[in-house]
């Protein structure tokens, strides 16, 4: 995955830094504005990223879907935030700096990351805690919403297991 | 689905009724599985219907907004035994 993102970059950076060449080295690289000073390692290639919300989103994608990187920002919350702020759907690397602090701001308008990673686990933990229906399904790692459970449900119940000594029954 | 908020939340009328009245609603026996749990039903306790029999259920504050039948599991959980024998009837592929 990492591989697949970097791919791309690198050829398009090279691009810039040749433009560059022509006249002052320093200038292009300036006007470019991205804020994470020390780029992340990844597999021995450097990607730049923009960080939002606390987290960093892919540089080379158009900003609707490095938006979606974020946890608790979806399709729609993406398109719902470019279409407050009427901003062109650009390729976030072009971003300027200003464009980059409206997107935080309006980012950190909806509950992301952390805090809502925090609001569901504390909603299941009460949920346990008063010894509800859904609670006790919760603690048994069975769905909660009237899913059948005889086969399927496997995304909670994981993988399969066989049971040893186990027959069909009889008919 | 969550209901219409116009329609208000759902009690069983012979609850809404006696709702202020906290000695008869103090270890009452219910069957209305169905009605809410009422901000006035708070810190009594309940026993409520399973289908077979009753089950003791304190009212805290956190429970407010559910239905009884949240608080009194009506199928018995079946434990299967982990060094299962030779002859095993019943058992599901």
């Amino acid at each position: 995955m990492a591989q697949a993102l970097a791919t791309p970059v690198a050829p398009s950076l090279s691009l810039i830094c040749n433009r560059g060449g022509g006249g002052s080295s320093a200038s292009p690289f300036s006007a470019l504005s991205f804020p994470v000073a020390a780029p992340p390692k990844v597999q021995g290639l450097s990607i730049r990223c923009a960080r939002v919300g606390g987290v960093e989103i892919p540089n080379n994608k158009r900003v609707e879907y490095s938006l979606q990187y974020i946890h608790g920002v979806g399709r729609t919350r993406a398109r719902q935030i470019l279409c407050d702020l009427g901003m062109e759907n650009k390729i976030t690397k072009d971003l300027s700096e200003e464009e980059l602090t409206t997107l935080r701001d309006e980012v950190s308008k909806y509950m992301i990351e952390g805090d809502l990673r925090r609001f569901n686990a504390l909603n299941i933990r009460r949920l346990k805690e008063i010894q509800c229906y859904r609670g006790t399904r919760h603690i048994q790692g069975l769905p909660c919403r009237g899913q059948r459970t005889k086969n399927n449900c496997r995304t909670l119940k994981g993988k399969r297991v066989t049971i040893a000594g186990k027959k069909k029954t009889p008919r | 689905m969550t209901r219409s908020l116009w329609k208000g939340i759902f009690v069983d009328a012979f609850l809404s009724k006696i709702k202020d009245r906290r000695d008869l609603l103090s270890n009452k026996k219910i069957w209305s599985r169905r009605s809410s749990i009422l901000p006035e039903f708070v810190n009594t306790t309940m026993r409520i219907y399973n289908g077979k029999n009753f089950v003791r259920s304190k009212i805290t504050e956190d429970k407010v907004g559910h239905k009884f039948g949240e608080f009194a599991l009506t199928r018995k959980r079946k434990i299967h035994r982990t060094n299962t024998g030779s002859a095993k009837k019943g058992g599901k592929k």
